[in-house]
């Protein structure tokens, strides 16, 4: 290989001239103040999903060579491959879903102590039924000027799950990894309405998470949801875009909820790493988080101006690679419910704005409490533990070092960065159950669930038991 | 011109053998009606599976549209080449602005900056076809000096062949997607790989995957080849006092040899197949990930991709199977020449 690099180098060179003005824009000749980087030729795996748009633009506006880095983006097969190479070395970085480096540095799965410097977005998910699904919600759904009123409630599912459990036939649905965004999603939207999404325990239903479960959700892939949607082997799912616009375009689903209405600006990606590579290389990381945070202002810039260039450099195959009307339809600002049912939600991806990239601990707190609610976590945990493990996976130190020396390089705006804050959002009350959460108290808001783990409640193969 | 027919002949294309004989002037009558046989009838042929396909693609629907027509895929095949050509300036523009930074580290007299890499974006089809090749190479030769030896010891020794049978018999049907896992597992812990590795692991990996379920066809038929020699031959040997080294290479092999490739080419037919499943499977590079990614995207381009390479890898493969056949022609003798 490196032989013929110096070769096909020596080639490429003699042909250069031609084409160095079309793309020599992106460099603008000014590089930045560089850092003493460790390392400068990086791997970043990611999943493809319109969310790992950070790293698309960082690659191709530049940024991580104005940064001094060379970096090869790789899509993975699946979220446990992914998190596989970030372990053992194989891939530096990753787009990963915000559990991930909560559950594996608390040993749930995969043991390995991950951590976040930069969360990469806000919302970004929906959940989607089957069309035959859908046919049986809509009696149950109030309507108003001949459409749906949106939100809609699981509530509306539930005749239906309940009809399938009398017939004693499985109602399946989909989520991509055990501690994903997604997985918490559906389970929060389904307990919302009624449903019994199901523990995480001992035994053969309890690895699954299927323990006294209404609804058996299971693991597919993302890319791999619409496909097992029209197999019939899923009934509906929860995922990030585009393959819930896929589903309408491809005419066989309906999504009736997005993310942005379970929990209104819930997070959702981090850019993870592994601790020791994080120790070993500060300034390559530092480097990389200053990268990620430039691309997000762009991608937010203007009132999303840039968007549309976004979706056209996402749509290659070697990023996301479904079509562009597919990938333009949430990325700029609007969702397709049932087909033509087209709605504005401005903040349906937000990669910048609110603080989106900030690692609040409040977040990682949250995940951790879903964790809890469903039997992942075992015991019972003090709020002490939850806001320990919380500054063991979120550095926020790191991101505002990064933030702070492109301020001094006048890249971006300190108004857009949250200084002085201690970790913790103010409590947030826009929930679809209208239940308050503080990252402060995570016991406290464990207790308001109505379905899910209480304090001192144990998951047996059996079901829940009171120690 | 016979010695353009022989060489036609040898390496197998011998759609154009009577062509040359026409040039030649050798009986027209004769060898248009060959000609008819070896050329006309396999065009119509394809014409007609073309015109098929035209007209039955487009009944069959899926989500992602009709299944694409030849008209579609060759659309897909232009754009893939398209796609090849950007990225091919993209990286010239790359190298261009790593050239500009170097000259600035010199400049600044930091030469301890100055380093020239890769550029690190993402391989087109061009590059995956070429990998895909690479690696089969790779797998093939590691199979053919693993092979060929254990089958000559099988052929020349029957307590070793019976030793060797079961062996033989257990692993040769075992599916390469069942090989993969064990054999990332082993490469992963025992491949350290550094900047200056010479190969990367999933290199590594499919290269192996494909040794493991390629050897079998060139070992059975060595050990065949080399059991069958004719035994008056072995008795001359015997009389002539000749040293084993000097048996195996003078008298063994290339009595063997007709067989010998008969393996080599099945090996190397199983090897392009199992490849691809592999590619596929651990998502190394290569035509097999491309496939997957392709199939991954849902896009409404995506089938005709697929598509395309689907009929990349049949011609790779025919190819490869002219190649054999013409080395094989080159090194033994056949009755024919």
């Amino acid at each position: 290989m490196r032989q013929d690099f110096s070769l096909s180098q020596k080639i490429k060179r003699l042909s250069a001239a031609a084409v160095i003005t079309a793309i020599s824009a992106f460099s603008s000749g000014s590089f930045a103040k560089e850092l003493e980087l460790e390392k400068d030729e990086l791997t970043f795996g990611f999943i493809k999903l319109t969310d790992m748009a950070p790293l698309a633009i960082a690659y191709e506006q530049g940024f991580f060579e104005d940064e001094g880095l060379f970096v090869t983006l790789e899509a993975q097969a699946n979220w446990k491959v992914l998190l596989d190479g970030v372990i053992d070395g194989k891939l530096d970085g990753a787009h990963m879903l915000a559990g991930q480096p909560l559950g594996a540095t608390i040993g749930y799965g995969t043991k390995a102590h991950i951590i976040t410097a930069f969360s990469m977005d806000l919302n970004g998910n929906g959940i989607t039924v089957s069309n035959e699904i859908w046919k049986q919600m809509k009696p149950n759904i109030p309507m108003k000027n001949g459409k749906p009123v949106h939100p809609i409630s699981a509530s509306a599912l539930k005749p239906v799950v309940d009809k399938y459990k009398a017939d004693g036939k499985p109602f399946n649905m989909g989520m991509v990894f055990p501690v994903s965004t997604h997985n918490y999603e559906l389970r929060y939207w389904l307990a919302a309405g009624g449903l019994q999404p199901g523990f995480y325990g001992p035994g053969a239903s309890g690895t699954v998470g299927q323990i006294g479960a209404d609804t058996l959700l299971s693991v597919t892939p993302p890319p791999q949801m619409p496909a097992t949607l029209e197999a019939g082997t899923i009934y509906g799912y929860c995922v990030g875009e585009p393959w819930n616009q896929q589903a309408v375009f491809k005419g066989i689903g309906v999504p009736v909820i997005t993310d942005y209405e379970v929990w209104k600006n819930n997070p959702e990606k981090v850019f993870g790493v592994s601790n020791a590579w994080a120790e070993k290389y500060p300034n390559t990381h530092l480097a990389v988080v200053k990268a990620l945070i430039r691309a997000a202002q762009w991608l937010d810039e203007n009132n999303n101006v840039n968007r549309e260039e976004a979706v056209k450099i996402l749509a290659k195959p070697n990023y996301v690679g479904a079509d562009y009307k597919v990938i333009a339809n949430s990325m700029t600002g609007t969702f397709e419910y049932e087909k033509g049912d087209v709605r504005d939600v401005p903040d349906f991806n937000v990669f910048f704005r609110y603080f989106a990239n900030y690692p609040y601990y409040s977040d990682a707190v949250w995940y951790l409490t879903q964790m809890r609610r469903w039997g992942q976590i075992g015991e019972d945990k003090p709020d002490s533990w939850y806001q320990d493990i919380a500054k063991k996976v979120y550095k926020p130190e790191i991101y505002m070092k990064a933030a702070e020396l492109l301020i001094a390089e006048g890249k971006v705006k300190k108004k857009d960065f949250p200084f002085g804050s201690d970790g913790y959002r103010e409590p947030q009350t826009e929930f679809i159950d209208n239940i308050t959460y503080d990252g402060h108290k995570p016991n406290d808001y464990l207790a308001k669930f109505p379905i899910g783990l209480k304090a001192g409640e144990k998951v047996t193969e059996k079901g829940v038991v009171k120690k | 011109m016979n010695k353009v027919i022989n060489v036609l002949e040898v390496s197998g294309f011998t759609w154009f053998v009577p062509l040359a004989r026409l040039a030649s002037g050798e009986e027209p009558k004769e060898q248009l009606k060959q000609l008819w046989l070896v050329m006309g009838i396999p065009i119509v042929a394809f014409i007609v599976f073309l015109t098929l396909w035209g007209q039955l693609s487009s009944k069959v629907v899926t989500s992602l549209g009709t299944i694409p027509g030849p008209s579609a895929v060759y659309e897909q095949a232009v754009g893939l080449w398209e796609d090849h050509v950007y990225q091919r300036e993209k990286a010239t523009a790359f190298y261009d602005r790593q050239e500009k930074r170097n000259a600035k580290y010199r400049e600044q007299g930091k030469l301890d900056k100055i380093k020239y890499r890769e550029y690190t974006g993402a391989p087109t089809y061009i590059d995956q076809i070429w990998t895909s090749i690479k690696t089969v190479f790779m797998g093939f030769l590691i199979a053919t000096l693993v092979a060929v030896p254990l089958g000559i010891f099988c052929g020349l020794s029957s307590t070793f062949n019976a030793a060797m049978n079961p062996i033989i018999q257990i692993f040769k049907p075992v599916s390469p997607l069942a090989w993969l896992p064990i054999v990332t597992m082993i490469v992963s812990a025992t491949y350290v790989t550094s900047d200056s590795a010479w190969f990367s692991k999933s290199f590594l990996n499919s290269a192996i995957t494909v040794t493991l379920c390629s050897l079998w066809p060139t070992l059975i038929n060595t050990a065949l080849g080399v059991s069958s020699i004719d035994k008056d031959l072995m008795n001359v040997g015997k009389v002539l006092q000749l040293g084993w080294f000097t048996k195996v290479t003078k008298l063994v092999i290339p009595s063997s040899l007709p067989l010998i490739f008969t393996g080599l080419r099945l090996s190397l037919g199983v090897g392009w197949m199992v490849l691809i499943a592999a590619e596929m499977l651990a998502q190394n590079p290569g035509l097999g990930k491309f496939v997957w990614d392709e199939f991954q995207n849902g896009s409404s381009n995506s089938l005709g991709r697929i598509m395309v390479a689907v009929l990349t890898i049949g011609i790779i493969g025919f190819l490869l199977d002219r190649i054999m056949f013409t080395l094989q022609n080159l090194f033994t003798f056949g009755d024919k020449r």
